[in-house]
């Protein structure tokens, strides 16, 4: 049998090739009832193993058949020639044979599958005898006595070859000139017959698909494109990015997103808070909050004054102080201190949830760093460049970014292949802990020594300059030495500098918290010490108050009358230590400007200047010698970020104004920023790539923002406001409000409510299911890392193999290919009937593992599978067929049978 | 702008229709779409190229002018892709490889296609092998001579580690293959900073 097909296809004219043709023939299920749009349709192909990938999507999968045939046609070379030269002519050939053919093979199929009782036998005992050997087992399928049926069917299929040649046609690596030609030829032959067989109506269907297709694809990148351009900033970074590397740009990433975080807090601070004030409040110089006290007045539109933010600033809505306490205020009956309260409350909520969220968000992305694929390199190498830069300055920036993306990928491959001494490197990472250890412990006793000292000197009157000034003098001295010291016994550790950078965030951290608590201690004493002297102006002030009013009614002699009431500027009032604090932090806040300004502007700029100009008089080359330019000092500004941020989350509070400073700085910043280093600095001596999660910052910011929630918490719930100023001034507590919102405004069942819900009994319980939930969810979170580091392996081990498998086994790896090239198509072709009669009746089950001993491939466990489900060996049978099972499909069943 | 018969017979348009620029279907934006890519190409050199081109006269531009378009003359590559997709390979252009060149490069054309063509880019030195050579070039072309010899040797050998599945140390069409449709971003092009497109016309 295999014979006669050969035959035929020498008769056809083209030997070789026939059993590539042959296949792909042998698979084309019922031609007829297929359109055009077939090649959208076509069932899976056998493919070689080592030679084509699967594809997944359906274009791909439609054009990879069309190469395969495209191959198969030209004597299946294992190397796909270029298709332009000289082939011209001998393809068509191919092309025709191969369309005559598939009209054969695929009629001879339909009959097997409707009819061929006999031929089935025959087929099986065909399989018997080379059972085994890789030959082509799939000409059996082709077994034809197909010239028994009329011309139609054969011409209908020819149509249909010519017409997937037309329509796939762009799909070939053709010059145009051939496949003008291919295509002339194959349309006059459609023209000539389609007519007759009156088909061709699909056409305009797929054509409206296409289009919409094409449509959405380009309305997609449209959109996409719309929504990048909506990105702030995105170019600038982008460009920053190409020149200094993705660690740079990692903190630029951070600043754009502490903008958009900042620019909530803000809305919420204005929306709720301060817009509410200005616009329904009472106005300025109505009530002594809101005015100058008199003593002040002559000099408190001084520019220096102002710049204290003393003055007129100080009885602004930009502090706490100016706040009334009226419950509602405006015609909306706005509950402007409640809000105050609750939206104190909730920047922190929002702060905190976004904080989790982006963390987590960053833990999904990957958060591994580097990327861990196979071919980092080679997509480097051959997908980089953007084929759609269509201008000089895009390019220029392509170039830079790709130089350094390699950069950043050589880096880390030399860490990845260094292997020296491994015992020395440890012994200096341990020393260099030890040491920096030493150093951070060491400037932390300073501190707390200095401010020990601070103490005693703040009882004393005779200070000198120096003695005044020791705390911030050491604060900062500590601030300008630790951090280069840091990075000088990094270079001990040799670490990769992404985590050195880790590394030195760190511990710089560490350093400033010693300055966070230097900070929180003066200001609690301050606090403390305003609540004293409060306390005394208060009696004071009522007092005054009475004595006024025991005047008036003295002077008139008329206590009826209801004295005037007091110019708002002369009452006496407390020195309002929310206020205080809030001047504090909004200073510091202002001046921490101006330094990072200053600095960037005299450390960066100044100096590029001087390196710049200086170079042409100089003994010495300052570019490249001792000053050079500066680079871009990361950890520093990640640490100013958060550390200003954490100002700002215990600051504004008790100054709703300072969201609206930290806002426009940081917009400011971003800039100024992006421009100085652009201008001034030089990319670092290793472009290192930024982990794809900045987690590490987001960790920093998390922990800032709980060290900064809990003084502020600790304000709110155990000291009492002020009494004659904010908009909690009269109650105990500040969040008295809450109650008397509960007890006034809402119904009677919800203040219950609440005093069940405050129950120890209810919290307790609560408490504890938390902890339980948490401690679950980490179990399971451990689960689920542990059988994703199990696939990784798994995954790694199957590559490995892979790719042995292709180095080594050429010879086996032929066996292989044809091997799988046949079992796929099992579940096409009719199951392999049983051999001949006798084998019939004792072992059905036996039988399919036996049909094909040599294949280890899945097309025999798909059969074995069904051969146990049903032990009945009429029942049996690929799955592709079960839905019709007494019908033609399965005729070499059905012959025993009867 | 003319009608159609002046520059291509009904049947030339029909023809480059299912030919090449399939994507468009119906047959009058298939004729915008060609006079369009005609007049581009016209436009590089009228004197050269005649307005009618029923007779299929015998017309090329030579590369200068072809590596001058916008949508080339930033591209490292230009010259590998006009000699690719001419038919002398010198980077000389009919009319029909400029329209081969455009519907490779369309954003519809198909993966296997444009990764066939770019392994044909890539390949320098045409003997159907990205070899060492290649891939040094291809990495002076997109770092501009930037890298040290150290590194580009480094990065070459890693590539060839890479990709290359049958240990020859060179990268075979179907090593290229094997290596590029896992590619992120081989085919969907949208990366942010992209706002020009090299098909205006789309």
């Amino acid at each position: 049998m295999d014979d006669g097909d050969n035959k035929k296809k020498k008769t056809n004219g083209r030997g070789a090739p026939g059993k590539g043709g042959g296949r792909a023939r042998g698979r084309r299920t019922s031609p007829v009832s297929e359109d055009e749009d077939d090649e959208e349709d076509t069932p899976p192909r056998p493919r070689r193993a080592g030679e084509r990938r699967r594809a997944a999507r359906k274009e791909g999968d439609e054009d990879e058949d069309d190469n395969k045939a495209s191959k198969k046609k030209r004597g299946g070379a294992a190397n796909r020639r270029r298709g332009g030269d000289g082939e011209g002519g001998d393809g068509k050939k191919g092309r025709k044979g191969r369309g005559k053919k598939g009209g054969k093979g695929g009629k001879g199929e339909e009959k097997g599958d409707s009819t061929g009782k006999e031929k089935d036998k025959d087929e099986d005992k065909d399989k018997k005898k080379k059972k085994g050997s890789s030959s082509d087992s799939n000409s059996g399928s082709e077994e034809e006595d197909s010239m028994s049926e009329g011309e139609m069917a054969r011409l209908m299929e020819e149509v249909e070859e010519k017409k997937k040649l037309i329509a796939t046609m762009r799909n070939k690596p053709w010059r145009m000139k051939r496949r003008l030609v291919l295509l002339k030829d194959a349309q006059q032959f459609v023209d000539k017959f389609e007519g007759a067989l009156g088909k061709g109506k699909g056409r305009k269907w797929f054509a409206y698909k296409v289009m919409m297709t094409k449509k959405w694809i380009k309305f997609q990148r449209d959109f996409d494109n719309f929504k990048t351009s909506c990105i702030p900033w995105e170019r600038k970074i982008k460009e920053v990015e190409s020149h200094f590397g993705s660690s740079v740009a990692s903190y630029f990433i951070f600043l754009r997103w502490m903008y958009g975080m900042n620019l909530v807090l803000f809305g919420f601070t204005f929306g709720l808070v301060v817009i509410p004030e200005v616009l329904m409040g009472l106005p300025y110089g109505s009530i002594p909050r809101k005015t100058v006290p008199r003593p002040e007045q002559d000099t408190a539109q001084d520019y220096s004054v102002l710049m204290d933010f003393n003055g007129y600033c100080k009885y602004s809505v930009l502090f706490y102080g100016y706040y009334n306490d009226q419950r509602t205020i405006g015609l909306l009956k706005f509950r402007l201190p409640l809000s105050y309260l609750l939206v104190g409350i909730g920047n922190f909520g929002y702060s905190l949830m976004l904080v989790i969220r982006t963390m987590a968000k960053n833990a999904d992305v990957g958060g591994g760093d580097g990327d861990e694929s196979e071919f980092t390199f080679a997509w480097k190498m051959f997908t980089s460049w953007d084929y759609l830069i269509g201008n000089a300055e895009t390019a220029d920036n392509k170039y830079a970014s790709i130089t350094t993306s390699f950069k950043e990928s050589i880096v880390d491959e030399q860490e990845n292949q260094k292997d020296e001494n491994i015992h020395l490197r440890r012994f200096l990472r341990v020393l260099a802990n030890f040491m920096i250890t030493c150093s951070l412990g060491g400037s932390g006793y300073l501190i707390y020594f200095v401010v020990k000292r601070s103490q005693e000197f703040a009882n004393r009157d005779d200070l000198s300059w120096y003695e005044k000034n020791e705390l911030e003098i050491i604060m900062s001295l500590l601030g300008l030495v630790c951090p280069p010291l840091f990075e000088t016994i990094a270079e001990l550790e040799d670490y990769h500098p992404r985590i050195a950078l880790k590394w030195q965030l760190g511990r710089i951290f560490a350093l400033f918290l010693g300055n966070l608590y230097t900070f929180l201690f003066a200001l609690f004493d301050e606090v403390n010490s305003k609540l004293e002297e409060e306390q005394d102006i208060k009696n004071n002030s009522i007092w005054i108050m009475k004595e006024y009013y025991a005047n008036f009614s003295r002077l008139t002699n008329d206590t009826e009358a209801t004295p005037p009431p007091m110019n708002p500027a002369d009452v006496i009032r407390g020195p309002c230590w929310e206020t205080a604090v809030g001047i504090e932090f909004v200073k510091l806040t202002v001046s921490d400007i101006q330094v990072t300004y200053l600095t960037i502007l005299i450390g960066d700029f100044a100096r590029a200047m001087i390196v710049r100009f200086l170079n042409y008089c100089w003994c010495w080359d300052l570019e490249a010698g001792f000053p050079s330019y500066g680079e871009f000092d990361i950890s520093g500004n990640v640490l100013g970020l958060v550390f200003n941020q954490g100002m700002i989350w215990m600051g504004a509070f008790y100054a709703p104004g300072l969201v609206g400073i930290n806002v426009l700085r940081l917009l400011s910043s971003m800039y100024y920023q992006c421009w100085a280093v652009m201008a001034t600095n030089v990319p670092h001596e290793r472009v290192f790539k930024a982990s794809k999660s900045n987690n590490f910052y987001m960790g920093l910011l998390l922990l800032v923002l709980f060290l900064s929630l809990l003084p502020v918490v600790y304000t709110i719930m155990s000291l009492p406001p002020s009494f004659d100023c904010g908009p909690f001034s009269g109650r105990l507590k500040m969040f008295d409000v809450i109650m008397e919102t509960i007890d006034l405004d809402l119904p009677a069942f919800m203040g219950t409510l609440f005093s069940y819900a405050a129950n120890p009994g209810l919290i307790i319980p609560a408490v504890l299911l938390m902890v339980l939930a948490i401690y679950y969810l980490n179990a399971v979170s451990e689960a689920y890392k542990n059988s994703n580091n199990e696939l990784k392996k798994k995954m790694q081990l199957a590559r490995d193999e892979e790719k042995n498998r292709r180095n080594n086994t050429d010879s086996t790896n032929q066996v292989m290919k044809d091997l799988e090239d046949l079992l796929p198509n099992r579940s096409f072709i009719p199951p392999p009937p049983p051999p001949p009669p006798k084998a019939e009746k004792p072992q059905p089950e036996a039988k399919p593992t036996k049909t094909k001993p040599g294949s280890a491939a899945k097309g025999v466990k798909v059969q074995k599978d069904v051969a146990l489900a049903s032990p009945n060996p009429n029942a049996r049978g690929p799955v592709s067929q079960a839905p019709t099972p007494r019908a033609g499909p399965r005729p070499g069943r059905g012959a025993p049978a009867n | 702008m003319g009608n159609k018969q002046t520059i291509f017979t009904a049947e030339q348009l029909d023809a480059y229709q299912v030919g090449s620029l399939c994507f468009v279907i119906n047959t009058s934006s298939l004729f915008i779409l060609i006079q369009k890519l005609f007049y581009r190409y016209r436009d590089l050199a009228p004197q050269l190229v005649p307005l009618d081109y029923t007779n299929h006269p015998d017309v090329k531009l030579p590369y200068e002018l072809i590596g001058s378009m916008p949508e080339l003359k930033d591209n490292p590559f230009r010259q590998r892709i006009a000699e690719v997709f001419s038919e002398d390979g010198e980077g000389n252009m009919t009319l029909d490889d400029f329209l081969d060149m455009f519907s490779v490069l369309s954003e519809m054309a198909p993966r296997d296609l444009k990764a066939y063509y770019a392994f044909k880019i890539y390949d320098f030195n045409s003997d159907d092998f990205i070899c060492k050579s290649d891939l040094e070039k291809t990495l002076n072309k997109l770092t501009r001579n930037e890298l040290t010899d150290d590194e580009v040797r480094m990065v070459c050998e890693k590539v060839i580690d890479e990709a290359d599945l049958d240990n020859d140390g060179r990268l075979s069409l179907e090593d290229f293959q094997h290596m590029i449709v896992r590619a992120p971003e081989f085919l969907s092009r949208r990366k942010p900073n992209n706002i020009t497109y090299i098909l205006i016309w789309f």
